[in-house]
């Protein structure tokens, strides 16, 4: 492979492992904290990405008023700021009610009803847009106005460095979170303890609502970048990538944040790389062979701790 | 207890009343169509020219100096296909129509066209491309033409209006289209070209989005074109990324690229790019034209390629019907002869192109090479026949 080629293929990478890594925050956070896998988390991203679509239309149409009189280029980036930020909080509360209404009456059911409470919840969330919108599918506005840069032979939009420094930046945001609030600290109590840490006082539907909320606003910033990159929304779009996100999830290790995103960040290189060197017919195949063997060596991730207070699987 | 068994054998009498076979004044022709289901805007591209069909001839059609009242049977096949098949299994047998008119997609056609066939009943698919439809049953016909026979029509095109030597192909190894249609390329363009001209023959799998490693891969490889036989909402992410990733070069497609859709979209990226299909709604004169425009003051909008092929499907039934000269009232015997009638069809001059069927009911008709245009309509550009 040519040097260029090479680098071409880590930004490629980088753009992939992006969105890779924002989702799998959502699952890593839930099954930390409430020991639970939130299967319908794929879908949630995709709700985000619907509502980005219709929050970034909306701020459109109200851009073109001519509202504010701001120069076409700080406008779509106001534009774009101010979707995430609306698009974020309606999700967190999508989240949340899927957390009410899905997963708490089944708080001290066997986990394996919640786990199928989420894939139920996923269909009705993928038909519930179907039946809505209907099966058309949606371009998504463009909010970044595409600028290549040339550099030495590798090609960089402007797009990609957005979507790679949000991602970044949120992870690392999250991370603070947790390691320096109060809420943040009941939540890693939480996921030390789920029995105990409640007889101190710590509400775990609280903490809950609050874990839900944090990961659906995640996957409604990874819904938009999507939206982003790759223009064209449909109701099953959330399927393939939340089960990928999940794999890097369970790769980033048991309520890792930053194992979560290099876990993410990871598949996107193995993805890229294998259909790089290898026929791209056997990207799947090759890329989660090489998963399963790295999961063999290390079958709690990259950071998972090896004991957990209690596994209630 | 005596009641009861009165009551039922009396509903019984109304629903055997009311499914009695009509009487030979009236010609039932059966629609298998994907009304609901992942492809709905084929199913009512279907419902609107068979429709627009009946309205046209008034909803009758003399035969052999007599008047017949013609009556659809549209059914719903969910485009899945064991749904198809029990669609036409209805068809045949409970509502005893004539002919049958659709499956559309091959997943759905070829299934379907079994039950046709087993049935000794006629069955025309519009759209199905898929040789296995049609092939070794003597009741089943279709109206377009072949993927065999898109594949190297869009080398030759390709070979003859840029004058490139090296191709690369990125498909869906997954969905049955996309793979065929890949497949037929590569042999078309190795036998223009020898051997290895084909330099990169990239894949995914449905439901991917990102593309930029294939992309990557095939931009370092020295490819003059891509050819990608894809569906719309793929075509628009593959040329966007293609673009972004610095690869200028042209993109040509196969008739999966002929919906409006592609357009909203994609958008400018796709401007000034090349498709196979069946017929250029842009620029079409004649019949073609009479049919566009009839439907667009009807429904709005440009009929795409399943609405033009079906209306041609209904055309050649028609012509059919009409030539078998009598209609008995025996069905198996009006049946073998709409059948034979069909197989007689030469020159038919539809709005899709003109037809011959040959031994195996497939059409031998031109394909349409169309640009879209940079006001985002499909555009005639080329014709191409056997």
């Amino acid at each position: 492979m040519q040097l260029q080629s090479f680098f071409q293929q880590i930004v490629n990478a980088l753009q992939l492992g992006s969105f890779y890594a924002l989702i799998a925050l959502g699952y890593s956070m839930v099954y930390g904290v409430l020991m639970l896998f939130n299967f319908a988390h794929g879908d949630v991203f995709m709700v985000g990405s619907y509502i980005g679509f219709f929050v970034s239309a909306g701020l459109l149409a109200l851009a073109k008023t001519g509202i504010l009189p701001l120069a076409d280029n700080v406008m779509l980036g106001l534009v774009l700021v101010l979707t995430l930020f609306i698009t974020m909080l309606l999700t967190s509360f999508v989240g949340m009610l899927i957390e009410r209404i899905g997963y708490r009456p089944l708080r001290n059911a066997p986990r394996a009803s919640a786990a199928i409470t989420g894939l139920m919840i996923g269909i009705i969330l993928e038909t519930g847009n179907l039946a809505i919108l209907g099966p058309t599918r949606l371009s998504f506005p463009a909010l970044i106005e595409s600028v290549s840069y040339d550099i030495g032979g590798v090609l960089v939009t402007n797009k990609k460095m957005v979507i790679v420094f949000v991602s970044i930046f949120l992870t690392l945001a999250l991370h603070q979170f947790v390691r320096r609030t109060k809420w943040g600290m009941a939540m890693r109590a939480m996921a030390f303890d789920f029995v105990v840490v409640p007889l101190m006082g710590i509400s775990i539907n609280k903490i809950a609502l609050l874990t839900f909320a944090l990961g659906s606003a995640l996957a409604a910033a990874a819904g938009i970048l999507f939206g982003v990159a790759y223009p064209v929304l449909d109701p099953y779009m959330g399927i393939l990538f939340g089960w990928k996100a999940f794999v890097a999830a369970i790769l980033g290790g048991r309520g890792s944040i930053l194992g979560a995103s290099l876990a993410g960040f990871m598949l996107g290189f193995i993805e890229i790389f294998v259909a790089a060197i290898f026929p791209s017919t056997m990207r799947d195949l090759i890329a989660f062979s090489i998963i399963l063997i790295i999961l063999t060596f290390r079958p709690h991730g990259f950071f998972g701790e090896p004991y957990s207070a209690q596994l209630r699987l | 207890m005596l009641k009861k068994v009165i009551a039922i054998a009396f509903f019984m009498a109304i629903i055997v009343g009311a499914c009695a076979p009509a009487g030979p004044d009236t010609i039932k022709i059966g629609v298998n169509a994907p009304i609901t289901g992942d492809i709905p805007k084929v199913g009512e591209g279907t419902k609107f020219a068979a429709e627009m069909w009946l309205e046209a001839i008034g909803g009758e059609l003399e035969i052999g100096g007599k008047t017949y009242a013609i009556e659809l049977v549209i059914e719903d096949n969910e485009a899945k296909g064991e749904s198809a098949a029990a669609v036409n299994q209805k068809l045949t047998t409970q509502d005893e129509v004539l002919v049958i008119v659709g499956p559309q997609s091959s997943k759905q056609a070829v299934p379907a066209g079994g039950v046709a066939n087993d049935n000794k009943t006629p069955m025309v698919s519009p759209w199905s491309t898929n040789p296995a439809t049609t092939l070794d049953r003597p009741w089943v016909f279709r109206t377009p033409f072949l993927d065999p026979f898109q594949g190297p029509v869009i080398a030759n095109f390709v070979t003859e209006e840029y004058g490139f030597t090296k191709a690369a192909v990125l498909y869906d190894v997954a969905s049955d289209y996309p793979k065929g249609l890949a497949d037929n390329f590569l042999s078309g363009w190795e036998d223009i070209h020898g051997a290895d001209s084909v330099v990169a023959f990239e894949s995914f799998t449905t439901a991917d989005t990102d593309f930029s490693a294939q992309i990557t891969k095939i931009k370092n490889t020295g490819a003059e074109f891509i050819f990608s036989p894809q569906y719309y909402n793929e075509v628009a992410l593959i040329v966007q990324q293609a673009h972004e990733l610095g690869f200028n070069a042209p993109i040509v497609g196969s008739d999966s690229w002929g919906s409006a859709e592609l357009v909203n979209l994609c958008g400018e990226d796709c401007y000034g790019l090349f498709f196979s299909t069946h017929y250029a709604a842009d620029g079409a004169t004649g019949a073609t034209k009479d049919f566009i425009d009839a439907y667009n003051a009807k429904h709005g909008y440009i009929p795409d390629d399943v609405g033009a092929l079906t209306w041609d499907t209904f055309l050649i039934i028609q012509k059919a019907m009409e030539d078998c000269g009598e209609i008995t009232g025996d069905l198996a015997v009006d049946r073998a002869c709409v059948r034979d009638a069909l197989a007689q069809i030469k020159n038919f001059a539809g709005i899709t192109g003109e037809m011959t069927f040959t031994e195996q009911g497939d059409p031998i008709k031109c394909a349409v090479i169309v640009q879209i245009s940079d006001e985002g309509t499909f555009k005639f550009y080329d014709q191409a026949c056997p």
